[in-house]
């Protein structure tokens, strides 16, 4: 086969996987624009997207600068979250009565609604990055560390059996198979906990920070500048994108036998 | 010569349901035993009990002359399943056993790899299970069974997920590496004339609870090539009386 035309093949290939998602945020926005243009609204209710977009570029350094911290905040809180739902769904996998002891108190975590106990954990650790990191590791702790103790679960048991006859240790067990096992649960709880990290982020700044997307939002809303509020809209939209490819991305390295399911002799 | 494997009316129960009622059966050095059974029998919980999956409820079972208890793990375990680990390639699907024994990732592959010709593995050492055939998953599932030394192979169903034409002819193999290995087997099989080609003896089981209905023996020369031979169909046909139609058998 000649080279352009698998070139060509690719483009094709690449656009019929992201065309639809294009077409439907592009018919999306169009309307939007459409409707704000026509129907006389003023900016200050509902800015069009082609505004928004102009004063994005135009606040970038603003936006940048309240950028950063919301990364750090949402990467450091999930990094804390992460080490301990492994540590603890570790001792779980263990340890099952633990289970039964812990999971009623994080379920109960999962249903403290975000906009009373950002303002009281801001309230308590002050406006720095301690509060941040508290509320992103609350969102995003539970479901990881389901994700993890079911990975466990799904060991096959065959596996199992087999290494238990080869003489393998409890432990020896965990890390040749229950570990691997949990692989594409970890993943997809990943996939999804990055999302709402983003989210618990701008939350807790929105309830008290010096800088962040979240505080820019309340100020730019204040100010009466939707248009600006949008802004950074995009901004955390755009962020969260790109953390969910970054966590896509990662799985392929390191899952790299995924890919080759159901696919014969490459 | 002691026997290398004897079971003594070994029983098994899951809550109120016995699974099996007194197994009785024996292996010696270097024979190939299969245990015949229709599905749900208690087939694949004799071997469990062997290797250590599950505790028994009673009965002996004696290695080479010894309580099984007293010996240090004396056999390699094929599950029904082929199990190969999804994130591990071939080589190190097939090395599993001596990493587990304590050989070092790099000597366990150094023992593995020259068996891939025999095993018609050969390049496919860094390939994922995924991207191997039925049959060739079960060969892998094989050599990592045989390459860990072990006194006795127990055999769950190795070739009950394959085509009847890819089957028959990992048995035919099966049949020429056991002629070279002389390894001592213990097949589980429904399968009467896998049991029949391979086997030197056949225990039929009987329904749950599972118990010996009849043992076989099968005394035709080696190496058998030919699987239709009518002193092969007699034999077959006459365990699968026994195992359609077992009241006979069971009143004496
Ligand atoms: N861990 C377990 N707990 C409860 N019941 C079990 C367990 N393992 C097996 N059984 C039951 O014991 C019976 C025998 O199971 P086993 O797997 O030994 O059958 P088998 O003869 O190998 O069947 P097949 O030919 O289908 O593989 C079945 O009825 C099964 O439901
Ligand atoms: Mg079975």
């Amino acid at each position: 086969m000649s080279q352009p035309f698998s070139a060509t093949l690719r483009i094709a290939v690449l656009f019929g996987k992201v065309g639809p998602a294009l077409l439907s945020v592009g018919t999306l926005v169009l309307a939007w624009e459409l409707y704000a243009r026509l129907s006389g609204i003023s900016p200050t209710t509902l800015p069009a997207p082609s505004r928004v977009l102009a004063q994005a570029i135009q606040q970038r350094q603003a936006l940048f600068d309240n950028t950063v911290p919301t990364i750090s905040a949402t990467l450091a809180g999930f990094a804390c979250s992460l080490a301990v739902a492994f540590i603890l769904s570790v001792l779980i996998d263990f340890f099952n009565p633990l289970r039964r002891a812990l999971f009623p108190v994080f379920i109960i975590s999962q249903t403290l609604p975000l906009v009373a106990i950002a303002p009281l954990v801001v309230l308590w650790f002050g406006f720095g990055l301690t509060p941040k990191i508290m509320l992103v590791a609350l969102v995003t702790f539970f479901p990881m560390l389901v994700a993890l103790v079911q990975g466990y679960e799904s060991t096959d048991r065959d596996i199992s059996a087999l290494l238990n006859s080869m003489g393998a240790s409890r432990m020896r067990i965990f890390r040749l198979a229950r570990l691997p096992s949990s692989l594409p649960y970890f993943f997809a709880g990943l996939r999804i906990s990055i999302t709402y990290a983003v989210v618990g982020a701008i939350f807790a700044e929105y309830a008290g920070a010096a800088k962040g997307l979240g505080i820019y939002m309340l100020n730019a809303k204040n100010n009466f500048r939707p248009d600006l509020v949008l802004a950074a809209v995009l901004v955390s939209a755009l962020l969260t994108l790109a953390l969910f490819a970054a966590t896509v991305l990662i799985q392929r390295v390191v899952m790299p036998w995924e890919r080759l399911d159901g696919a014969r002799k490459s | 010569m002691s026997r290398r494997l004897e079971l003594r009316q070994v029983s098994k129960r899951f809550g109120d349901i016995d699974v099996l009622a007194g197994i009785t059966l024996h292996v010696e050095p270097g024979e190939f035993v299969s245990i015949l059974g229709p599905s749900g029998a208690g087939k694949s919980t004799i071997f469990s009990l062997l290797t250590g999956g599950l505790e028994g409820h009673g009965g002996d079972v004696d290695f080479d002359g010894r309580p099984l208890a007293d010996t240090r793990r004396p056999f390699a375990f094929m599950p029904q399943h082929d199990a190969l680990m999804p994130w591990r390639t071939v080589i190190d699907n097939t090395a599993l056993g001596l990493e587990v024994q304590g050989m070092s990732r790099k000597a366990a592959r150094g023992k593995v790899a020259p068996l891939f010709g025999e095993f018609g593995l050969a390049g496919f050492e860094q390939k994922y299970p995924a991207q191997l055939s039925g049959g060739m998953r079960q060969r892998a599932a094989l050599l990592r069974t045989v390459v860990q030394d072990r006194a006795m192979l127990l055999l769950d169903e190795p070739f009950g997920a394959l085509d009847a034409l890819t089957r028959t002819g990992m048995q035919r193999w099966l049949q020429t590496m056991w002629d070279r290995h002389r390894w001592t087997v213990l097949l589980i099989t429904h399968d009467v004339r896998e049991a029949v080609f391979l086997s030197d003896r056949v225990y039929v089981l009987s329904r749950r609870p599972a118990s010996v209905l009849r043992e076989i023996a099968i005394p035709l020369p080696r190496p058998r090539k030919d699987l239709a031979s009518p002193e092969a169909s007699a034999i077959e046909a006459d365990i699968l009386n026994t195992l359609l139609d077992p009241q006979p058998a069971e009143r004496t």
